[in-house]
């Protein structure tokens, strides 16, 4: 069961360092940080919209530190903050792409949360669930193609996704094709306002490698360590060769939707309340403290630091400029050919 | 600094908000991201964080009251030193002067004046070519359906007009020469200057010389060229000139084409048809960005050089400019021009080639930032991208410009631009 | 314009997809194609035939039937630097791959400001005539051409096919490669041997005139030649413009043309109502109305789901040599 069952002494890292074990820490305070401050920015009128990932933090630090950077691939969702942050993008990064400034990787065209980064192998995604899937996989049979070792495309999604018929067809193809690619399945039981007993028969998504002819594995997403044993061995597996993967973490979404949705309309207080007690963050601090990686002080020291941080990266994506409205026309297709020149 | 705190938007289409309870009261103090105030909506309920570290000085809506999103409603004094790095509003960098075309402002052809009572119910086609030919619609018989007048009729009456009516008057005789009378007292004139003599001015001569020293010594006058290859409008200049000259009466030379191309480059570098304007008692100095295009067109007579202007050159098309420019030329030869001719030109076109010249710096006309000339078309070896050799037939262009309005930047932009376009008419199209 | 030299073959459409693909695929190795039934069969009109034997399975990917996944796994492979050329077996196929086609492969670029690109080609085969009913027979060219980010091309000579297929694989945005099955093998013309492109967003024109000006593309082409060529017979001057790239659409082509003969007669095969000529219709009329001494006349097929597989329902859809003729007769005399 969860790392923070067990007692000091016996806690499986996984062959994690104490350095690996406080940077996942800190990449799930850093997430519900920047998490927090979308909200805030929000209600203080500044931004339009916010969309919240409180709860994943163990899933997507566990998953980021399985991830090689600089050789494979994420095919995120807009969940993903952690997992992006856990990749390599920067806190101004996320801000900029927040306050929808010129700077931003995407000329503040996307939503927030539609992050974007070439140099970081993080593939450009839009709204649409599962759109993104078989973009993965083409990914995936790109690296097979060109014979490339040590690459895997790493694509995530949540429960409601993997309703969509594209998520069975990229299954399908990526099985049939043997292809370097890992499907980590967020599950937070939530898609918006539909339960997962709505949404399919079978409540174990992991169960359906099986029909694809795939390994699949099921795991506890509140635990950050469990979370990157079951997806490096996926991706060890995928890099090396060994086809693609399925992999479900569960956990569960805190929050509503997003800054549209008021979750109190299909859901009560109070089983939002009785869930949080698995809140992932107090329970990977109070792992730390226990087995001694950390002192109360150090973390004290670590949550201020990440304050600074958002602080800082807000303030500077804040000041960025807008794109201009001339912007608008730009990046349409290669070149500086607009649909009616003649 | 005091910051007012605004009803914020809490979500997509939400249009007010509700002052659920203040959670500081008039004199407390607030860190920058601390709640301040519980807000509810229809759909959400929300703690507002404060922007700025302060004191809360002022409360501006009762606790229960609901208030349109953007309404002040608190007041709070920032605290700490110099004023704050990040203002309310975020930091817009200035629109750049050049203003990309939207694509989606694609001006339509211009709207034509008032029609005529005889115009209803004929095609725009028939309407504008009876225009252009000062026709009366009702006067002609139609071929087409039902009668209909076609533009094929409006032509055919054109051509039978302009055959029927007294032709055209010939280009009146230069002025005749005095017979020279041996041992006769004679005048040393412009048109027949004595070596040896003084030449007295006219009126004419008098304000083209004060204009040219003008011109020079105001305006820095900078000069580049190209060289432009005109087969193809060439060669569709002679596909076009006998009808033309059969439908219109005029004769059709390069003049139009390459001022319809000038015209066009003119609309992508605004700049070159703009004007210096010295500063005044109560303005600064700046450049004035022409909204008209009217395009003087110099013309070369024998005791006197005047520039007529086509009027709007860049609403007409080619035929339109060649009937445009064969009149005011037609009328310049005899003398029968007028004070509106000659006025309100933007930018002068020289056509110097019909001299045989190869390369010639005008000056240019006061008021304007640039004057373009047309050289000789000489037909020339040239060397193409793909090392082949061809004869081609190839026209300078040259180009003096006002440096206090334009560099060689967009300058040469304007002659780059003016040679591609002229380069890409033809060899057939649409006059 | 098709150069026609002594260094050319004499192909039909069909076989000049195929030539210009086998090409495409020994020139570049990251050029693949993706669709179904393209290895083994060799694609249902044989365009890929023994494709598989020479680039092996891994170039020429047989497909599940899917078609979203078609579209969007080629998505993927371009972004990721392959040059892949989807195919959409019918046309008809092609509406559940809408999304990735318009929603994403289209937005790539655009969405991303510049840092990804989708150099896709999705070749699909349309048109009727060939008694292919409700789902073989349709014309899709009105569904895409709206979509800004996306190129679509109909090019019906097959000098026209090998040069617009060439730069359509050459370009770094997604082109949606239209082939007319019927002009499959009725089509007949002087290709040039050895590897050439045609600028996408250039028109040709067929046949110069000077008492109308027709616009069209795919069969009817060929079509509305034969009937100008029977006016001419008559004593009518009729222009024919083939478009063969609908977005970018040689708007400076058409409206020097009908800037010329002052009439305008827009031919397609697809429905009337929001066609391709309806923005050829606006786009004139908004930039040209002075000119036009007739109004914009429009012979399409009529605004039903299809063409029916019985033949006189067929027949009732398409139009022929002799209503072109008609049409153009009519409009020159006006």
């Amino acid at each position: 069961m969860a790392s923070t069952d067990i007692a000091a002494g016996t806690l499986e890292r996984h062959g994690l360092s104490d350095d690996q074990l406080r940077a996942i820490f800190r990449n799930m305070l850093l997430q519900r940080q920047l998490d927090n401050r979308g909200f805030q920015l929000n209600r203080q009128g500044k931004v339009p919209f916010a969309l919240g990932s409180e709860g994943h933090e163990a899933l997507q630090a566990g998953a980021a530190m399985a991830f090689n950077r600089g050789k494979d691939i994420l095919a995120p969702y807009y969940r993903d903050l952690g997992l992006c942050l856990g990749i390599g993008l920067s806190p101004y990064e996320i801000m900029l792409s927040i306050f929808a400034r010129a700077p931003d990787h995407n000329g503040g065209r996307q939503f927030p949360n539609h992050y974007s980064s070439k140099a970081a192998g993080l593939m450009s995604f839009s709204s649409i669930l599962a759109a993104h899937l078989p973009h993965a996989v083409g990914a995936a049979y790109a690296i097979k193609y060109r014979a490339e070792t040590g690459r895997a495309v790493l694509a995530t999604c949540g429960d409601g996704t993997t309703s969509e018929g594209e998520w069975h067809e990229s299954m399908n193809f990526a099985a049939v094709h043997k292809l370097p690619f890992v499907m980590l399945v967020e599950n937070n039981e939530w898609a918006i306002s539909t339960p997962l007993e709505k949404q399919m028969a079978e409540p174990q998504i992991w169960k359906r490698a099986a029909g694809y002819g795939m390994p699949g594995r099921r795991f506890n997403g509140f635990d950050p360590l469990e979370t990157y044993a079951a997806v490096k061995e996926a991706m060890d597996r995928a890099r090396d060769g060994g086809g693609p993967t399925l992999v479900e973490g569960c956990c569960y979404r805190y929050l509503a939707h997003s800054t549209d949705d008021n979750d109190m309309t299909y859901r009560t207080r109070e089983v939002v309340i009785e869930r949080r007690k698995q809140d992932p963050v107090p329970a990977f601090e109070a792992v730390l403290v226990n087995q001694g990686i950390m002192s109360a002080q150090e973390v004290a020291e670590m949550r201020k630091s990440v304050l600074r941080e958002t602080n800082d990266a807000t303030d500077s994506a804040e000041a960025q400029p807008y794109p201009q409205p001339s912007d608008l026309y730009t990046h349409l297709y290669e070149g500086a050919w607009q649909p009616w020149q003649s | 600094m005091a910051t007012t705190i605004t009803m914020p938007q809490l979500g997509e289409t939400v249009t007010e908000g509700t002052v659920a309870q203040w959670l500081k009261n008039i004199g407390d103090s607030v860190d920058k991201y601390e709640d301040f105030v519980e807000v509810s909506t229809d759909k959400v309920n929300a703690g507002v964080p404060s922007p700025v570290t302060g004191t809360i000085t002022e409360l501006l809506v009762k606790e229960g009251e609901t208030v349109a999103t953007g309404t002040p409603i608190a007041v709070i004094e920032e605290t700490g030193a110099a004023a704050p790095a990040s203002a309310a509003a975020p930091v817009q960098t200035p629109s750049q002067p050049i203003q990309v075309a939207s694509p989606n402002g694609a001006k339509p052809s211009a709207i034509e004046s008032a029609e005529a009572e005889s115009a209803r119910g004929a095609s725009p086609a028939v309407r504008r070519l009876a225009r252009e030919h000062r026709l009366d619609i009702q006067t002609i018989k139609g071929t087409g359906v039902n009668g209909r007048v076609t533009a094929d009729d409006i032509l055919a009456a054109a051509r039978t007009a302009s055959s029927t009516t007294a032709t055209a008057p010939a280009p009146p005789p230069p002025p005749t020469a005095p017979t020279i009378v041996p041992g006769a007292t004679r005048t040393s004139t412009y048109a027949q200057p004595i070596p040896g003599t003084f030449v007295q001015l006219s009126q004419a001569r008098r304000i083209i010389a004060e204009r040219m020293v003008e011109s020079k010594h105001t305006a820095p006058h900078a000069w580049s060229m190209v060289e432009i290859d005109v087969t193809h409008v060439w060669q569709w200049r002679l596909r076009e000139k006998d009808r033309f000259e059969r439908e219109t009466g005029s004769k059709l030379t390069l003049l139009p084409f390459f001022i319809r191309a000038v015209v066009q480059a003119l609309a992508a570098f605004p700049l070159m048809n703009a004007k210096y304007v010295a500063a005044s008692g109560s303005s600064q100095s700046g450049i004035y960005v022409n909204d008209e295009v009217n395009i003087g067109v110099a013309i070369g007579l024998p005791a006197n050089l005047v520039v007529p202007v086509i009027k709007h050159a860049d609403k007409l098309s080619i035929k339109g400019i060649a009937i445009a420019a064969g009149d005011l030329i037609d009328r310049a030869r005899r003398g029968k021009l007028n004070v509106d001719d000659l006025a309100g030109g933007t930018f002068t076109v020289n056509n110097n080639g019909a001299n045989g010249s190869w390369a010639s710096a005008p000056i240019i006309n006061g008021g304007q930032a640039g004057i373009v000339t047309m050289e000789a078309v000489v037909k020339k070896l040239v060397v193409r991208d793909d090392d082949s050799i061809a004869i081609r037939q190839m026209m300078n262009s040259c180009l003096s410009l006002d440096h206090r309005v334009v560099d060689g930047y967009v300058a040469s932009g304007f002659l780059a631009d003016l040679k591609r376009r002229l380069e890409a008419m033809g060899p057939q199209g649409e006059l | 314009m098709a150069v026609v030299s002594a260094n050319s073959t004499v192909m039909n459409n069909v076989e000049t997809v195929r030539a210009t693909l086998y090409e495409a695929l020994r020139n570049d190795e990251r050029t693949l194609i993706i669709g179904e039934d393209v290895g083994a069969r060799g694609n249902v009109f044989l365009i890929t035939k023994d494709f598989v034997g020479e680039f092996g399975e891994r170039r020429i990917v047989d497909t599940p039937i899917a078609e979203a996944s078609i579209v969007g796994i080629a998505v993927g492979m371009a972004m990721e630097g392959l040059r892949p050329i989807a195919e959409i077996q019918f046309a008809d196929f092609i509406y559940p791959s809408f999304n990735q086609i318009v929603g994403e492969a289209a937005k790539i670029r655009y969405r991303s400001n510049g840092e990804y690109t989708c150099p896709l080609v999705i070749r699909a085969p349309y048109g009727g005539g060939v008694r292919g009913a409700l789902s073989h027979s349709v014309s899709v060219e009105a569904l895409f051409y709206h979509v800004p980010g996306l190129k679509i091309v109909a090019p019906s000579f097959p000098a026209d096919v090998k040069g617009l297929l060439n730069a359509s694989i050459d370009d770094p945005d997604p082109v949606l490669f239209l082939e007319h099955k019927k002009t499959y093998r009725l089509i007949k013309g002087e290709v040039p041997n050895g590897h050439y492109t045609i600028p996408l967003g250039k028109a040709n024109v067929l046949k110069e005139g000077a008492q109308l000006s027709v616009v069209s593309y795919g069969l009817y082409v060929h079509w509305a030649l034969e009937a100008a060529r029977q006016l001419e017979q008559e004593g009518l001057s009729v222009e024919v413009i083939d478009l063969r790239s609908i977005r970018p659409m040689d708007k400076t082509t058409i409206l020097q043309s009908v800037e010329r003969t002052r009439k305008l007669l827009i031919i397609h095969e697809d429905n009337k109502f929001g066609g391709i000529g309806a923005e050829i219709s606006a786009m004139v009329a908004e930039e040209a109305l002075f000119n036009l001494d007739a109004p914009i006349r429009r012979l399409c097929g009529p605004d039903v789901p299809a063409m029916g597989y019985a033949l006189p329902l067929e027949e009732e859809f398409m139009s022929s040599p002799a209503e072109m003729a008609e049409a153009m007769r009519e409009m020159v005399k006006f």
